[in-house]
């Protein structure tokens, strides 16, 4: 997983409330192709025409943020869905952090296991950088984990929060199964004393293949 | 303005309470997780047994394959189960390679979940079904286990007092791998529906009213508690429709406290525990429901008596009013992100601000899906078509949440009952609620769908989705429109 420190470029605001990821990408183009070859899919409803010519008013399609590595949304982005396929959507189309109010909860977990930063600020902060975002398209905006920050062009930055666990996975690279390498003991250890202590959960025959 | 019938969006609907919880008094989710940790991984995180890991055919062969390719092994495969279920056909005859996602697909999970030692229900196997039917209806979910699953309807689960919630491909490795998953514990929130459902009113419009009051992204970091009379008064299948939903409010996991009526719903089932097991493991389910002082970090009250029959109007599950309401107007939107969102839900499902929702022409009817595909559901909808026939122009699928449930219908005589009113009765899948087996809504045509999701081109590319009950997906077959179900309802 590429680690995430700090990245800076355009930022497209993408302002709708509960963008769930149905719509990042759709679920058979998960089964048809592999998970770095989505660009052509990602957001697919609402880039494309039916048709097939590109939606112009779409803000992606728009020449600034064509390949904007930040997107600004609006709260519970990446709602619904399980599916980690639209984490590697975005990161197909180069977007590397994503800042919005809230997040849907299972998506926020795939963005840490992707190298993906999902930032919360409050939707007021976000308006702010997408008024900048409109009005100067291709004003860097930079994203700084190791400092915390979000910087806008020509502004102060903005300190955000982070869980330590998750910030640290970020910044080394290192999904859920590299954190979880150092507990095989205790996984043996619970599961020994849980099959005495519950063992409806372990009932072999009835879960073992015949 | 206020968005369908009942309690209206309101500050005082949520009950702060006091910081904190104490030792003693805990509540049904902090129960079983605190059941389940192995090791504190530090700032708020921790290690959580899973005690059941279900696999189904979109992602289960990939993430199988994926483990192998990171020198990875399965380690507790008689804790796993693999079923297909999204990618398969739901048609009469159908077979693993029916279509040509699943013949990609099915062959392949079979062979990797069989070769890692993981039990396999295949597609016309008596168990198979959608995997959050079956999980419950074959007694491998129990009370206060712990239950993931690549797919963000595992929240159904939750119903029997489990804590149940899906989860992305990384996370599948990882328990995979480790039978194990990082979590932070969210925040607690209990939902007391008080009072009585009214007649025609259904546990698929208490969860839809709910969202439609709290938001999609109302439950956003809590585990849901269902608790207050009108709960304890559904039976299993009407608690496992709540919980399906608790991920449409942003909440990942749902759960109801273990009862008398979990308890018979359980007993007897293929995996549950029997004899003396049985007796320890009731003992232990007995202590798991919310201690009488515990303390929630967020509490909502519905009067459920106020709840009337539901139906989504745009393309998120909170875009949802009572059916004897209008389509609202986005000037009418709290702030810039909901009229936005609205004014793009509006242009995409074809509706005009202002206008009744009961009357909108409908062209295709889908009764299914782990939200509404279990016995109790097409036994509504079966007396509802019962001597009606599907309106002219429209077209109408059953498909049974399981091969259990489909005997069981067809047992009862409903299957002719569908068929004789116009309806197609299919095999079980989860066929057009998820459309990833290439069984879609045509593009631009208006469905009535007993699933859980309206999202932009979920059924379809431009297929406009209506979420609703069974009784009320029966109704507007028969009738070609969306109509209020309790005027076809004996009374």
């Amino acid at each position: 997983m590429q680690p995430f420190i700090s990245i800076s470029g355009p930022a497209a605001p993408l302002m709708a409330a509960n963008v769930d990821t149905d719509v990042i990408i759709r679920i058979e183009r998960l089964s048809d192709f592999g998970r770095d070859q989505l660009a052509p899919y990602a957001f697919e409803a609402w880039r494309f025409r039916p048709d097939g010519a590109e939606q112009p008013d779409f803000v992606l399609n728009q020449d600034a943020f064509r390949s904007a590595p930040i997107l600004l949304a609006g709260r519970n982005f990446g709602c619904g869905s399980s599916r980690e396929g639209a984490v590697w959507a975005l990161n197909c189309i180069g977007v590397r952090a994503v800042i919005a109010p809230s997040f849907g909860g299972i998506f926020r977990n795939n963005c840490y296991q992707n190298g993906t930063l999902p930032v919360v600020l409050p939707e007021e902060v976000i308006d702010g950088f997408a008024a900048i975002a409109r009005t100067q398209p291709e004003a860097p905006f930079t994203v700084d984990l190791d400092r915390q920050v979000v910087v806008p062009p020509n502004g102060k930055p903005v300190p955000f929060e982070i869980d330590a666990l998750r910030r640290r996975g970020l910044m080394a690279g290192q999904d859920d199964l590299g954190l979880t390498a150092q507990y095989a003991e205790q996984i043996s250890d619970f599961q020994k004393r849980d099959q005495v202590d519950r063992p409806w959960v372990w009932i072999d025959e009835g879960l073992q293949k015949n | 303005m206020t968005l369908g019938c009942g309690v209206p969006r309101s500050a005082a609907l949520f009950k702060k309470a006091d910081q904190g919880n104490s030792d003693v008094q805990r509540t049904l989710f902090d129960k079983v997780w605190d059941s389940h940790v192995v090791a504190e991984m530090g700032d708020g995180y921790q290690l959580l047994h899973v005690d059941r890991n279900l696999l189904h055919d979109l992602s289960g062969g990939k993430a199988l394959a994926d483990l192998e390719a990171r020198g990875l092994s399965v380690r507790s495969p008689s804790l796993n189960v693999a079923v297909p279920d999204h990618a398969i056909s739901s048609a009469p005859g159908r077979h693993a390679t029916s279509t040509d996602i699943s013949a990609r697909l099915a062959p392949i999970f079979r062979q990797r979940a069989e070769a890692a030692g993981i039990r396999y229900f295949d597609v016309n196997d008596p168990e198979q079904g959608i995997v959050h039917v079956i999980g419950p209806e074959l007694g491998l979910t129990l009370p206060g286990l712990m239950i993931t699953c690549g797919d963000s309807h595992t929240s159904t689960q939750g119903a029997v007092g489990a804590i149940a919630f899906g989860i992305g491909s990384t996370e599948l490795l990882h328990v995979l791998a480790t039978q194990t998953i990082v979590q932070a514990k969210p925040k607690r929130m209990r939902v007391r529906f008080d009072g009585a459902l009214g007649a025609g009113v259904t546990p698929k419009d208490m969860i839809l009213h709910l969202i439609g009051q709290i938001g999609a992204a109302g439950g956003d970091g809590h585990a849901l508690e269902y608790a207050g009379p009108a709960i304890e008064a559904l039976d299993i299948e009407g608690r496992l429709t709540i919980c399906n939903m608790s991920i449409e409010c942003g909440a990942k996991m749902g759960m109801i406290a273990p009862d008398d009526t979990t308890f018979s719903y359980l007993a007897g089932r293929p995996f549950a525990p029997k004899g003396v097991i049985w007796d320890r493991a009731i003992a232990t389910w007995r202590g798991l429901p919310t201690d009488e002082e515990a303390i929630f970090d967020t509490e909502i009250v519905v009067d459920t008596g106020l709840i009337a029959p539901q139906i989504t109007w745009g393309t998120s599950p909170e875009h949802v009013a009572g059916v004897v309401d209008r389509v609202p107007d986005p000037a009418d939107a709290a702030d810039t992100a909901q009229k936005t969102a609205w004014e793009a839900a509006l242009d995409y499902i074809g509706l005009t601000p202002g206008a009744p929702l009961e009357g909108t022409a409908v062209d295709h009817v889908f009764i299914g899906s782990c939200t509404n595909s279990r016995i109790s559901d097409l036994r509504h909808a079966a007396k509802i078509a019962d001597g009606r026939k599907v309106a002219d122009g429209v077209s109408a699928w059953v498909v049974p949440g399981s091969q259990s449930v489909k005997r069981q219908a067809e047992a009862e005589g409903l299957d002719r009952v569908f068929e004789a009113a116009g309806f197609q009765w299919r095999e079980p899948g989860c066929s057009q609620c998820v459309a990833a087996n290439g069984e879609v809504v045509a593009p631009g045509k208006r469905a009535i769908s007993t699933t859980n999701r309206n999202f932009v081109g979920r059924q379809g590319p431009q297929a406009r989705t209506h979420l609703a009950s069974p009784t009320m997906a029966a109704a507007a077959a028969v009738t070609g429109c969306i109509t209020d179900v309790r005027k076809l309802m004996d009374t």
